[in-house]
């Protein structure tokens, strides 16, 4: 009788010993298998760009996840947070100076200094400059993206106007004439309401920033992000744009061939999703330009953004890591890279070669991408820009006026800097 | 007469509105998930694909490794309902027929703790995880919810109705609790346990929030998240998803017809005053 | 009664216990703790940097528009979702359980599918027939000369939408028990009723209604508890917005803990849930207990 008790508890230990056995992460063996983390269509494309380096190092194995890209930043600092960071991973690179913060990846100078493929100097500066936290390189860019306009050159034509525009003034004055000969139903530009990306490509046309002090408060009260912000508006209170969000659309390349929009700020993934959806009638219809200029001279700024590779720290094979990265960033592999994704590559060197140079739809991106500006380098970045979209929306619809807007935007970002302040005057961040 | 057979037409004129508006979805997906890329987004929206392919499904288990979160799927339910059907057996029977102290002082702490909804144990749950280093793995979705207040609930009342007589039988013939358990109780408890393992393997199969904080790369997304987060990308594809929705939906609804009697009792325990 | 009894109940209950105290019971005290610092991305980096702020939190909670913009939509969902969702599950009962229904198993069956489907596979299908342009609603509404509705981008339509979809999912369960509670009301009550003429309406007033009540109670109770966990909906359907209008407390909890890494505040966030949702349980309890029906 007295024998049961040990005989369950063992049976039950053994069923939990054999569950955790089963589920635990499988120990790495004699080939050193690297961790690495892609996004979306960057992810099914690194699965067949690693193949060529596991050839070339047969010591060494890739093995590739994918993180969904509307989850991705969430994921990584999961990830972080729960202690199972990959090895290597692409990186939006607006997020590495939080991820810096949280020493969760490794500088890279001492592995830069020495190689002779990741060369500073034939990177886009803005985008370098990017992955560069207080005076460290944290990121080698993979791929480059800044917003721009994707514009229907028919509807531009059909409305009296044979080029893009070229300032603000002059782009609503375009909306104003396409809205006025729209269909019911139609709109003169798409600008989703939850996308920060476009209110700070605008304010980041316009000198300062929108914060201050050492990214220690809110900026948004400044007379230049309220410029950006009345003209952001404009875009909604005027009817040029519909008040919707991104989830709403069944397809961006299907409602742009029909031509529900004429303008769409976007990015240069956006190339390829055109080229495949939209049917061939209207290929010859659309094409991408510069972002208007407050004053002008398009194309003269906007969101250095695109994505880097780091190593995390916790990785046990920097050394194997640095090798894919370098792997990675062969002008060769860069264009294998550009082949299968569309995506802009990061190095002058590939834009001089021939199927980059002859794309019409990247010229554009290429003029902006020499005086792209990185963001605010901090911690709190993405959360911030979510407030302030947040915050945007709301006027857009009508429930703020501009200087409610920005009062408020300031008010919740001193808020969320709360903690950095602390954390500065503690001498626990640079 | 007359007014009789109205009444009839109008109620059973009535259900079969409410049972089409209800399958409708159902239907629909079933049929766009069938239609070549790009033909649902039109105006007017088609019913019948007019060229039924298979491409979504071959797209999805190809290039989108639905394969592998299918696998997770199942890993996960049944390694939950497994461990859970262990763990709650045991325990609704001991609370329900063994005697021992603090008994009732414990059932009575288990069930109070019933009206903590789960998500306040959320956030310390994830440093706990992490300190066991079972984040984005198996174990941190298995591991949780291995054992549940409600199913021992269940347990329990379904077990009250076992004889004492009958263990004492056995008792006297000098059986072990364990082997009482085993051979005497089980077979007894046949129903409930296959209530208990489609109720269990239902929610485990369903449960959305705890799988998409603890796991984080997509070997071990389970379908629903890797359907979120599909649902979630850039321009998602509407016949794609549907197909994904279809795979997703179609394994726990077989279950359940096969299994309905089981399900519905267990509903109605559930819902039981105590 | 033999030793070895009282150590084997021990012993039966250990296991289910363990779990439940390690990954449930344990929490949910760390969790009160947790809201007492200023647990952050910067806590995880190092212990450190972790604060005890006291009751800050909730403080802030209590200070954030967000929150009671959140706590206003949740409360929107429950408030309208469940009295309807338990008058659809009523309504279906009655005429499932009518004699003049037929093929009643197929129809038992065929209201409560939606109970059993995946949530996030059946938000995505919502997600497309509620679609603006494309969407089958809206072109079954055109034919009947209705303007097309922004369903799921009008800060005035999205929680409506989520509502209907979770009267959709939800409706067959509290049907399921309904029809349990009106399969155990004895016939002869009918019978007598009917042989003093009250007419059908009257019999649903006087005796079906009145003996559900317990019925009614517990189903309510429980449908409302489960609706003050919206959460996966609108992640899938509407990310919360448009304009925040179909953001949750249990969405702006995730958002908090599980993107930005306030792990304290998120406690927090949770806790004042919780409090609500037992007010509203007491609430309810209350107003069935004058009812008698508790």
């Amino acid at each position: 009788m007295h024998r049961i008790a040990p005989r369950v508890a063992s049976l039950l230990l053994l069923a939990l010993a054999g569950l955790l056995g089963g589920c635990g992460t499988s120990a790495r063996q004699r080939p050193i298998v690297l961790q690495f983390w892609a996004m979306g269509q960057e992810g099914r494309a690194a699965a067949r760009l690693v193949r060529g380096f596991e050839r070339e190092h047969p010591d060494l194995r890739v093995e590739v996840q994918q993180l969904p890209w509307a989850a991705a930043h969430a994921k990584l600092l999961t990830a972080y947070a729960g202690g199972t960071t990959p090895d290597v991973a692409q990186m939006g690179n607006t997020w590495i100076p939080e991820m810096a913060a949280l020493r969760a990846i490794v500088p890279l100078q001492p592995f830069i200094a020495g190689s002779r493929i990741v060369t500073p100097a034939d990177y886009f500066p803005g985008i370098w400059g990017s992955n560069v936290v207080a005076g460290r390189v944290y990121g080698v860019p993979w791929y480059v993206d800044t917003r721009l306009i994707f514009y229907r050159r028919d509807i531009l034509a059909a409305a009296g106007f044979d080029h893009p525009p070229r300032s603000w003034a002059g782009w609503l004055r375009m909306m104003a004439a396409i809205k006025a000969r729209a269909r019911p139903g139609d709109w003169a530009a798409l600008l989703p309401l939850n996308e920060f990306e476009q209110l700070v490509s605008f304010s980041l046309e316009q000198p300062g920033s929108f914060l201050k002090d050492h990214d220690r408060y809110g900026n948004f009260q400044s007379p230049q992000f309220r410029r950006a912000l009345r003209f952001y508006l404009r875009f909604f209170r005027e009817g040029y744009a519909p008040r919707i969000d991104n989830t709403q659309i069944a397809s961006v390349p299907i409602e742009f061939a029909r031509g529900h929009y004429a303008f769409y700020v976007s990015g240069p993934w956006m190339i390829r999703e055109f080229q495949r959806h939209m049917p061939a009638s209207v290929q010859q219809d659309w094409a991408t330009a510069p972002l208007p200029g407050p004053a002008g001279a398009a194309g003269n700024s906007g969101i250095a953004g695109g994505a880097s590779l780091v190593i995390f720290r916790n990785s046990r094979h920097q050394a194997a890591a640095w090798k894919l990265i370098e792997y990675l960033s062969r002008p060769a592999v860069q264009d294998e890279f550009h082949r299968l994704t569309g995506d802009l590559p990061p190095r002058r060197a590939s834009w001089a070669r021939p199927d980059i140079a002859r794309n019409p739809y990247a010229a554009a991106f290429r003029t902006q991408l020499e005086h792209a500006r990185a963001v605010p380098r901090i911690a709190e970045y993405e959360q911030i820009v979510r407030e302030m979209q947040t915050i945007a929306a709301r006027a857009a619809w009508g429930e703020l006026d501009t200087a409610q807007a920005t009062a408020l935007m300031d008010r919740k970002t001193d808020a969320i800097l709360a903690k950095r302040r602390w954390m500065i005057a503690h001498g626990r961040l640079p | 007469m007359n007014r009789a057979r109205a009444a009839a037409w109008t109620v059973n004129g009535l259900l079969a509105v409410l049972a089409l508006v209800t399958l409708f979805p159902l239907l629909w997906m079933l049929s766009v998930s069938l239609m070549p890329q790009g033909s649902a987004s039109t105006f007017p929206p088609p019913l019948l694909p007019a060229h039924p392919t298979l491409a979504n499904y071959r797209t999805l288990f190809v290039a989108a490794d639905l394969g592998r979160y299918l696998l997770n799927s199942l890993i996960v339910s049944g390694g939950i309902t497994l461990g859970a059907l262990v763990c709650n057996l045991l325990a609704g029977y001991a609370f329900a027929k063994l005697r021992f102290a603090g008994r009732d002082r414990v059932f009575g702490l288990l069930l109070a703790a019933l009206v903590i909804p789960s998500q306040v144990a959320m956030m310390p749950l994830f440093l706990l995880v992490r300190e066991l280093h079972i984040v984005d793995s198996y174990a941190g979705v298995i591991l949780p919810a291995l054992a549940s207040i409600f199913g021992i609930y269940l347990v329990r009342q379904y077990a009250r109705a076992i004889p004492d007589e009958m263990l004492e039988a056995a008792r006297i013939d000098g059986a072990g609790e364990l082997r009482i358990f085993l051979r005497v109780v089980l077979p007894l408890l046949k129903p409930i346990i296959l209530t208990l393992t489609i109720l269990t393997f239902l929610t485990a199969w369903n449960d959305f929030m705890w799988p998409l904080i603890v796991l984080t790369g997509n070997h071990h997304f389970t379908l629903p998240i890797a359907l979120a987060s599909l649902a979630r990308e850039h321009n998602p594809d509407v016949e794609m998803l549907m197909a994904g929705s279809v795979v997703t939906v179609v394994p726990v609804l077989l279950l359940f017809l096969l299994l309905q009697r089981y399900y519905i009792q267990g509903l109605l325990l559930g819902s039981v005053k105590r | 009664m033999r030793p070895g009894r009282r150590i084997a109940g021990w012993v039966f209950i250990a296991p289910a216990l363990i779990v439940i105290g390690v990954f449930f019971l344990l929490p949910v005290l760390l969790a009160v703790g947790l809201s007492l610092t200023d647990f952050d991305i910067y806590a995880l980096a190092s212990l450190r940097n972790l604060q005890f702020v006291g009751l800050d939190n909730y403080l802030a909670v209590l200070r954030m528009g967000l929150f009671w913009r959140a706590l206003g939509n949740t409360l929107y969902f429950v408030v309208v979702g469940v009295p309807l969702s338990i008058g659809a599950a009523l309504g279906a009962a009655l005429l499932v359980h009518s004699r003049l229904a037929r093929c009643r198993g197929f129809f038992r069956v065929a209201l409560f599918t939606p109970v059993v489907t995946n949530l996030i596979a059946v938000a995505v299908i919502w997600k497309y027939l509620f679609q603006t342009r494309y969407g089958i609603v809206n072109f079954v509404l055109g034919r009947f000369g209705v303007h097309p509705v922004d369903w799921l981008g009008d800060p005035h339509m999205a929680m409506p939408t989520i509502i209907l979809f979770a009267l959709w999912k939800n409706f067959g369960y509290a049907m399921i028990i309904v029809l349990a509670g009106l399969q155990a009301i004895p016939d002869e009550l009918y019978e007598a009723a009917r042989l003093d003429g009250a007419s059908a309406w009257r019999q649903l007033r006087h005796i079906t209604l009145p003996l559900l009540g317990p019925t009614l109670m517990t189903v309510g109770l429980l449908t409302m508890v489960g609706y003050f966990q919206l959460f996966a909906e609108p992640y899938v359907m509407t990310e919360g917005g448009p304009l925040q209008s179909t953001l949750s407390v249990l969405y702006l909890m995730y958002n908090q803990g599980f993107d930005w890494w306030n792990l304290g505040l998120a406690s927090a966030i949770a806790f004042v849930l919780f409090v609500f949702t037992l007010a509203a349980t007491g609430l309810l309890v209350r107003a069935g207990r004058r009812k008698g029906w508790v």
